[in-house]
């Protein structure tokens, strides 16, 4: 009976992570259609400011749950004003752009702080259930997940925010006629993606710790568990993040975390050939 | 072979410098220049991998790599077992090519998007990088070959002659061959854009729905162009396995992969002498740059990548030739008052 409840746990840690990792991802795709290829080094870089202001004195809350994703979300504006602004409707050549940002990234980074691994101690002890302990942490993942899914939902469902965005989502050009200015839109929403992006990288700090090149290490998870989901951001991404979690969580126990991922692929490539705009391009495709 | 093709004198004039370079090279350079330039020409059989796909059949792979670094691994593991390096090679090319035709078959045959695919892509070089990191135990072996992880495999055999297992080519015989290929590579890719086959390529990139109107198969087209790709970037990464005489893990990573992209970018999609310069310009600017130790290398190369989205989209070929054509109008609107004959733009 323990052992069931640690399993399921872990593979709900598993599900929940998936959503946190790709949530960011998901906002700038499902509203601009564009894949954010430095996913990975925003994420780097909300680790790195966590770990940094903590050093600094500030309390890890506050380092990981404000200011990683201020100081990401900012930036993500900078670039969208920079960069992503000038490719709307080329999406490859934004692709590309992206691409060049996080080798761009990388190299900036190991310039300022060194090819080194920095830390923090995870936060929260554990907790025991029967003769199994479970870190805290993991159940403050799962908590995370549902809020920010419950927290895209309220804000798209309930405010004029969210209606503006769901307009653009559905149709740029008549939102536009109706007096949105799409272009802020966009910017918005880029920003809050990163931020998303950059609260996810404080959560991964205390877990991983952080290097320049850390970021290729989850972007594969993210960009399979985005592009399966398609473009709702959020039935898309629960939909794949249970699917594809359930999946890699259940071969990682059978053979080891290394073919978790490669499991991750195969499973997404099957998918995607049989519902080729990923699963809300056919199933649940009214939802958000 | 085609009109179009013979009366073309950029075609020409490349052949030409490639069988110059290939006799007359090793005469005049020392050994270092040799193994320096012998590394921008398997480098330039890799960029040609993703500017024919791209450039010709408008199929973007973020994920060049992938097949570059199966071709490695393939050569070197079958180089060691077997003891002699012709069958090895031709491995190297079959292996990625047939990896490329099935991954091409649920990209294409699915119809994914252009954001999809290169994501795919992306994805399947991250994970073959992930997989091969983590073969590091004795346990991993390939008959005698053992994948070794992240330390990768050292002692990769060096090219021998056809037949004799022991008659090893030295560096400058190394350099003749892989220039004979590099040559070999550019004419009948030259040939084959100018085919029927290739035109149909080039009616597919623009505009997919009106050649599949007219009767053809895109699908299946598409998965030919993309796997005879995957083939070539193998046999370059096959040549580079043999010219390194080691391999990492590194072959597989993303690095890669993006190098392959700003190069074709570099030189221009749609040609394929553009892409070979930009790897002789970049590689030896990067040398440059990192002999410097100011800047990061992946710093260098992601703010290239950058600018020339966003400045030089066309990329350097195609911007120079617009760039003379649109003086000559100029001048010639100077000289006769009316204007002249612009390029036609292929």
């Amino acid at each position: 009976m323990d052992y069931t409840i640690i399993v399921f746990l872990e593979i709900l840690r598993a599900i929940s992570w998936l959503v946190i990792l790709a949530a960011g991802l998901a906002i700038i795709f499902g509203m601009m259609k564009v894949i954010n290829f430095a996913h990975g080094e925003f994420l780097m870089l909300g680790g790195y400011i966590t770990i940094m202001s903590h050093n600094a004195g500030v309390p890890l809350w506050i380092s990981m749950g404000v200011l990683a994703p201020l100081v990401v979300g900012v930036f993500g504006i900078i670039v969208e004003r920079l960069v992503i602004r000038h490719l709307y409707g080329r999406i490859i050549d934004s692709l590309l752009a992206t691409w060049g940002l996080s080798l761009l990234m990388i190299g900036g980074v190991t310039m300022v702080f060194g090819n080194t691994v920095q830390g923090v101690s995870t936060p929260l002890g554990s907790l025991s259930i029967g003769a199994y302990q479970v870190p805290g942490y993991n159940l403050l993942l799962i908590g995370i997940a549902v809020a920010m899914m419950m927290a895209i939902w309220l804000v798209l469902r309930f405010t004029s925010a969210g209606l503006i965005a769901r307009a653009t989502m559905q149709n740029p050009d008549m939102a536009e006629t109706l007096g949105v200015r799409t272009s802020w839109v966009y910017m918005a929403t880029f920003g809050l993606g990163s931020a998303v992006t950059g609260l996810a990288g404080g959560l991964l700090a205390p877990l991983t710790g952080v290097a320049p090149s850390m970021g290729v290490n989850f972007v594969a998870q993210s960009f399979i568990t985005v592009i399966t989901g398609g473009a709702s951001m959020i039935a898309g991404t629960l939909s794949a993040g249970t699917l594809l979690g359930t999946i890699s969580q259940g071969v990682t126990f059978a053979t080891g975390p290394v073919y978790g991922d490669a499991a991750l692929l195969l499973a997404a490539l099957i998918l995607l050939r049989l519902l080729p705009q990923g699963i809300t391009g056919r199933i649940f495709r009214k939802s958000l | 072979m085609e009109t179009s093709l013979r009366t073309d004198p950029g075609f020409w004039f490349m052949t030409a410098l490639g069988l110059v370079l290939l006799f007359l090279g090793p005469l005049f350079w020392d050994l270092f220049q040799i193994m320096q330039i012998t590394q921008y020409v398997v480098l330039s059989v890799y960029v040609l991998s993703l500017a024919y796909i791209w450039g010709f059949g408008g199929i973007l792979s973020f994920g060049q790599a992938a097949f570059f670094g199966l071709g490695a691994y393939t050569f070197s593991v079958a180089a060691i077992n077997m003891g002699e390096t012709t069958f090895p090679f031709v491995l190297a090319f079959a292996i990625p090519a047939i990896f490329g035709a099935a991954l091409g078959y649920f990209m294409f045959y699915g119809k994914l998007s252009d954001v999809y695919m290169g994501v795919v892509t992306m994805v399947v070089t991250l994970i073959f990088w992930k997989l091969i990191n983590h073969t590091a135990g004795p346990e991993y072996a390939i008959g005698d070959a053992r994948l070794g992880g992240f330390n990768g495999i050292p002692s990769v055999p060096v090219l021998n002659v056809p037949g004799d297992a022991q008659a090893w080519l030295d560096p400058g015989q190394m350099f003749q061959v892989f220039m004979a290929i590099l040559t070999l590579l550019y004419v009948l890719l030259r040939i084959l854009i100018a085919s029927d086959f290739g035109r149909i390529s080039m009616g597919i990139r623009e505009n997919e729905t009106r050649a599949a109107l007219l009767g053809y198969d895109v699908r299946r087209h598409k998965v030919i162009m993309f796997a005879l790709g995957a083939g070539i970037a193998g046999m370059a990464g096959g040549m580079w396995a043999t010219y390194q005489t080691f391999i990492d893990p590194n072959v597989f990573s993303l690095e890669m992969s993006a190098k392959a992209l700003i190069w074709t970018m570099a030189g221009g999609v749609g040609t394929l002498a553009g892409p070979i310069v930009a790897v002789v310009l970049l590689q030896y600017l990067s040398l440059k740059l990192g002999e410097m130790h100011i800047l990061n290398n992946n710093f260098i190369l992601g703010g290239i990548m950058m600018v020339l989205v966003l400045l030089v989209p066309k990329g350097g070929l195609p911007t120079l030739r617009d760039g003379i054509a649109a003086l000559r109008v100029r001048g010639s609107v100077r000289r006769s008052g009316t204007p002249g004959k612009v390029a036609p733009d292929v």
